[in-house]
């Protein structure tokens, strides 16, 4: 184990102690999980999105550090009110922590794990729907596949332990 | 990057009442220490030991004092006994590679626990490169070392076995001397080098008793300057130098003695150890009255480690269910309450500390842990401090978490 110094930003903090946009969201249609308690990093969105394709409402809970909790936050003002095409292509990673004034970069996964989040959300938004517009692309994006290597090391991780554990 | 600590610092400003509890990573250091060290870098004793001038005997003669001083609190019989390091981190470095390096003709085994330090932990990996294989032997569910599996891993070969008396995260106090006598039963030339430092001023420990071969302190660990440590290597027992540079006063560590820090390594010893039972009862008193507390105010809590006396009297190791231990030590240090989390992030994972896994725990308490050591330097209100603001703190990150973090 090693640790890293971790200097966050002002505006990490203050999502942090005034997180907007958190808890569960009553009337959603949309809710998508993404990471595992295991990497200590885990996020729910719950999104509203009415007939018109637009976010009306988004919350999020979060169970990580203060950057997966700032990530988090701001993703859910990011793309409050967008239309879900917009949503998914104007927010990428980076925009993300540019918007929280930069994260140490052992930090960066946060917002990747956060914008994988959402875009896995608006995934599951069509196919509830049953049916995909033409922007919407097959092949996952970096922030999705990122998310789901995540959660495969966080597994294998653990096997990996349960069987030295064993042993 | 560094700019943003301001702001964060800013965002302590109005707290009134500040818990140093983080004494497992650093200390702050008391006043009659820091007194005693200081007139050690300008008005006495700053020449190098090993020179024919005033101020260079001045300084051989407080080293061999201060030599003297912690020979005699750890029991060793002669003060050539105690090398002086620059900390536990090179003391446990130095008694790892410089014992298997020097007796590797006997043997290429080594035996340490599955909850040793990093700084032994890695050590190992380290000797993997020079041909050492090492054993990792299992620890019950409190981190009490199993003695049968050092039995059946001990043999012929080994070289070397290393187990701390007191295991710093999680305060178990091992059967150590019962460790040492299998060792010693199954292969009578394998050495036995054990990390002391949470032991030293905590637990009555004794190296002559014990009959151990090699035993690092910290200086940091009982409210000394950091940067300062010592191994103590008994007579006879062959280890090589790991550095290479200027000898002087301490045969087995290269450069110039470190006299200030020396000298408050052993002004911290002696206060440590004047009214040890009084200082011990008090760490133990506040400790307790910590952790009784944190339980009755909080559910889903869980104390990692043993109760009662076969726990060091400092440490307290709770894992908090469904709160992220960094999330935590951040919300407490906004209320003046200082803390660290077992936890630490690494590229992409967070990885959970290797004693926590040892004893069982899932990641996800792993992450929820943390780790507080009180001192005698603590007071009651101190305690009732953390206990006003740590359940608050506990139930906003879990109200960030929801129903999130429930694996």
């Amino acid at each position: 184990m090693s640790r890293i110094p971790l200097p966050y930003t002002q505006k990490v903090l203050d999502l942090f102690r005034n997180p907007k946009n958190l808890g569960k969201l009553e009337d959603a249609n949309v809710t998508a999980v993404a990471g595992n308690p295991a990497c200590g990093d885990m996020i729910t969105f719950y999104m509203k999105i009415n007939d018109q394709a637009v976010i009306e409402k988004i919350s999020f809970e979060s169970y990580g550090c203060a950057a997966n909790i700032a990530t988090a936050s701001i993703v859910t003002e990011m793309i409050k009110g967008l239309s879900v095409e917009n949503a998914w292509k104007d927010v990428t990673w980076k925009k993300v922590t540019e918007e929280v004034g930069g994260l140490p970069s052992v930090k960066f996964h946060c917002g990747i794990l956060a914008v994988g989040a959402v875009k896995r959300a608006i995934r599951k938004y069509y196919e509830q729907k049953g049916s995909a517009p033409s922007w919407l692309p097959k092949e996952l994006t970096f922030e999705e596949k990122q998310a789901l290597e995540e959660e495969e090391l966080a597994k294998r991780l653990s096997k990996k332990l349960k069987a030295a554990d064993e042993k | 990057m560094v700019e943003n600590v301001k702001d964060l610092l800013k965002a302590h400003e109005g707290v009134k009442h500040e818990v140093y509890l983080d004494n497992e990573n650093s200390t702050m250091v008391p006043k009659e220490v820091i007194d005693a060290i200081l007139p050690y870098y300008n008005q006495r004793a700053y020449g190098n030991p090993t020179l024919t001038h005033k101020p260079g005997w001045e300084g051989f003669e407080t080293i061999m004092r201060a030599s003297q001083k912690i020979s005699k609190l750890i029991g060793a019989k002669i003060l050539e006994e105690v090398t002086f390091t620059p900390g536990a981190t090179e003391a446990n470095n130095l008694a790892l590679m410089g014992a298997a390096l020097a007796n590797k003709h006997k043997g290429k085994k080594i035996v340490i626990s599955a909850i040793e330090p990093i700084n032994v932990l890695h050590v190992t990996g380290l000797l993997q490169k020079f041909g050492f294989i090492t054993t990792k032997v299992p620890v019950d569910p409190e981190g009490f070392i199993q003695l049968e599996k050092i039995k059946e891993a001990v043999d012929k070969e080994t070289v070397l076995a290393s187990i701390a008396t007191v295991n710093n995260e999680i305060g178990t106090v091992q059967p150590i001397k019962e460790a040492l006598d299998i060792v010693k039963d199954k292969n009578p030339e394998a050495l036995f080098h054990t990390d002391a430092s949470d032991a030293y001023g905590r637990i009555p420990f004794n190296v002559q008793n014990l009959n151990v071969d090699l035993a690092t302190v910290s200086s940091y660990k009982i409210l000394g300057p950091r940067g300062v440590g010592a191994l103590y290597v008994k007579e006879g027992v062959n280890v090589d130098k790991i550095l290479e540079g200027q000898i002087g006063t301490q045969k087995l560590w290269p450069g110039v003695e470190n006299t200030p820090l020396i000298v408050g390594f052993t002004k911290a010893s002696e206060l440590a150890f004047n009214g040890f039972e009084a200082n011990t009862n008090r760490m133990r008193l506040l400790r307790d009255k910590l952790v009784d507390g944190v339980f009755a105010k909080l559910s889903d809590v869980k104390l990692n480690g043993p109760k009662g006396d076969k726990r060091a009297p400092d440490n307290a190791n709770i894992s908090f269910l469904r709160c992220e231990g960094e999330a935590l030590t951040i919300e407490l240090s906004l209320t003046g309450v200082y803390v660290s989390s077992g936890s630490a992030c690494s590229r992409r994972l967070l990885q959970p500390s290797h004693v926590l896994v040892a004893i069982g725990r899932k990641f996800s308490e792993a992450h929820g842990s943390i780790l507080m050591k009180t001192t005698r330097c603590h007071t009651e209100e101190d305690i009732t401090h953390v206990l006003e603001v740590l359940p608050n703190a506990v139930n906003r990150i879990r109200g960030i978490v929801g129903s999130t973090g429930v694996d």
